[in-house]
């Protein structure tokens, strides 16, 4: 790179790990807005660093059914719902609109498991 | 609840452009020259000219590439503009997004899930280091110690003053069986005073070698001492077995004894220094270092050094403020720790004009913190505590650390049933990073990662809490810390490489 320089180890490592990524294609998602959220039965995962979202690729027993196959233990709290929803899905669920209304509304919850009673209800 | 088959699709995004916002970093000076410390990946990179403009530019608020390209057109040929932020883009310093009206700056990462937690934490890390108090005996009263003053954690009471040698050997073999395919396994001894159960601490390293050399592994020693102990026959045994000293010392002869006394009141600096003066002559094999606790009282960190440093002689010398609850006589005040900041200040200057001279200066904290800089670490926990390295008590017990040992509350295990596998990766999760809210903002938060968790359960009787006591000036060292490595490798790059 010409002009960011890498110092330490570290920024070595991304340096060498990011070589693969086209610059321009980095810098302009716009130019590659297909590619920027795809479904995977649109042909596969796109190339370079990608996250698949959704809750149906996360495991996360105790969500919705407890060992038992019930809901009586559930061991996450409803609210988590909410949020992971919200958060890792595109699932448009009754949550506050954190773009333009409520951008704050999650900034006190870092692990929902521990901080869910400070996600608050926002009035419209 | 959502299930598979949702079909929310998300909208059409292929008619709204580009716009470039500031990612997470923290920008330093080292040498007059700009660096970043990228948060996210502790990675540390030097911009030049065009790319400080971009985040200048960007730092008024977000802007398209045409409002950016209008902004420094003045200033920088296009061209340069467009490699600045491709390169900015890349290392994550500026975050490239599609337009959407937005009030708010960048969106922050998802918290983790639980499972996901576990599953980051749940790689087994093998035991590297154990850290064995063979005694909960000290011959000294020094007021502010957390074994024995005010904080202490466990009662003493209720367990053996003293490591048995069967108890020794069994911690030596759960060392072996907990460390998996490592090749080097260290071997700490601390207590208490560590001397005061020297034959116990003799069986065991000597047990330790001859198991060691038996399953292929290497065996480093090292002790914490007060130094009262320290007879020529000791030092003969360390040197003859290469084992590390740490001395706990707090300075010259009126800083040393205003809190490390004998029971009866009696200062210990008459004691300690003829002894350590025989330790330092002989033992040169290993770096000798001092580790000073520094009080309300003994704050003046420029005169402890040049003492340990320069009249004892020590290889190195670290400091670390006591810790205690805030209410304590001798507990840091904040005015306390802004001295101390500065003054700390001007020993890492010092530490950079011997470096960049190619000298080496005993300054320890600087070094350690250069070091983990140079590495790039990215704490998910504060230290290896209950992850690499592990705690044994004098009865056995396993905890966290040495600083935990003996304390029900924490315990792991034992050396002789093992560690409690589900419980330690249930505290791991518990005590990541990400679960700690008031980190999510924080720049240092790869280095710090919230801090020492007894402090934090001294401070706050919670070791999930941050230390947020110290945030300031953590932030303020190791931007120090930050400035100093960054002239380092503006001047002197091959300093660093003792660092690789």
């Amino acid at each position: 790179m010409a002009r960011v320089q890498p110092i330490n180890k570290k920024a070595r490592r991304v340096d060498a790990d990011t070589l693969a990524t086209p610059l321009a294609a980095a810098a302009a998602p716009d130019a590659a807005a297909g590619n920027d959220v795809v479904a995977l039965q649109q042909g596969g995962a796109p190339t370079g660093p990608n996250i698949p979202l959704g809750c149906s690729f996360v495991f996360s027993p105790g969500w919705e059914v407890d060992s038992s196959g019930g809901t009586a233990g559930l061991c996450q709290p409803v609210e988590r719902d909410l949020y992971d929803c919200y958060i890792t899905c595109f699932w448009p669920v009754h949550v506050p609109d954190l773009y333009n209304h409520a951008p704050d509304w999650t900034a006190k919850c870092a692990a929902a498991q521990k901080d869910w009673r400070k996600i608050d209800l926002i009035f419209p | 609840m959502i299930d598979g088959t949702a079909t929310a699709e998300p909208q059409t995004v292929s008619r709204r452009s580009t716009r470039f916002r500031r990612g997470e970093f923290h920008a330093f000076a080292g040498d007059g020259a700009p660096f970043v410390y990228m948060t996210p990946s502790a990675a540390v990179y030097r911009l030049d000219d065009a790319s400080v403009a971009v985040l200048d530019t960007l730092a008024q608020g977000d802007c398209s590439p045409d409002e950016l390209a209008q902004a420094l057109r003045s200033r920088f040929p296009l061209p340069e503009v467009k490699e600045a932020i491709e390169e900015l883009v890349r290392i994550r310093a500026v975050e490239a997004f599609l337009e959407t009206p937005r009030k708010a700056p960048p969106a922050e990462l998802p918290a983790p899930s639980p499972a996901a937690l576990q599953r980051a934490s749940g790689k087994r890390v093998p035991l590297s280091t154990l850290v064995m108090n063979v005694t909960s005996k000290c011959n000294l009263s020094c007021a502010y110690c957390y074994e024995y003053g005010e904080d202490r954690l466990s009662e003493a009471s209720d367990k053996p003053r003293f490591m048995d040698e069967p108890t020794a050997r069994a911690s030596v073999d759960f060392m072996f069986a907990e460390s998996g395919d490592q090749k080097l396994v260290n071997l700490t001894f601390f207590g208490g005073e560590t001397l005061l159960n020297f034959k116990v601490l003799k069986a065991a390293l000597g047990y330790a070698r001859e198991r060691g050399a038996t399953l292929g592994k290497r065996v480093e020693a090292s002790l914490t001492t007060n130094a009262t102990l320290l007879r020529s026959e000791i030092i003969d045994w360390l040197v003859e077995n290469d084992v590390g000293v740490t001395v706990s010392m707090d300075g010259n002869k009126e800083q040393q004894d205003t809190f490390r006394v004998f029971k009866g009141g009696m200062g210990s600096y008459g004691t300690v220094a003829p002894n350590v003066k025989e330790l330092l002559a002989r033992h040169t094999r290993r770096p000798v270092g001092a580790r000073v606790t520094l009080t309300k009282q003994n704050l003046d960190v420029r005169s402890i050094y040049d003492h340990l440093a320069h009249t004892l002689g020590f290889w190195e010398v670290g400091f670390a403020p006591v810790t205690t609850s805030w209410q304590r006589d001798y507990a840091i005040q904040e005015d306390g720790f802004y001295d101390m900041l500065t003054q700390f200040q001007s020993l890492a200057a010092e530490y950079l004009e011997f470096a960049l001279a190619g000298k080496r200066h005993k300054f320890s904290n600087v070094r350690d913190t250069l070091e983990e800089i140079h590495k790039g670490l990215n704490k998910s926990h504060p230290c290896g505590a209950g992850m690499g390295l592990m705690g044994v008590a004098t009865d056995g017990d396993v905890a966290l650390c040495h600083r935990f040992a003996g304390s029900d509350a924490h315990k792991l295990g034992t050396v002789h049933g093992g560690v409690d596998h589900d419980k330690q990766q249930a505290w791991l999760a518990e005590h990541h990073i990400a679960t700690k809210t008031d980190c999510k903002t924080c720049w240092a938060r790869p280095l710090c990662a919230g801090g020492c968790y007894h402090e934090a359960h001294t401070r706050y009787g919670d070791t999930h809490r941050p230390n947020l006591h110290y945030c300031e000036w953590i932030r303020s060292w190791t931007n120090t810390c930050l400035e100093v490595y960054g002239t380092i490798a503006a001047k002197r790059p091959e300093f660093l490489q003792q660092f690789d």
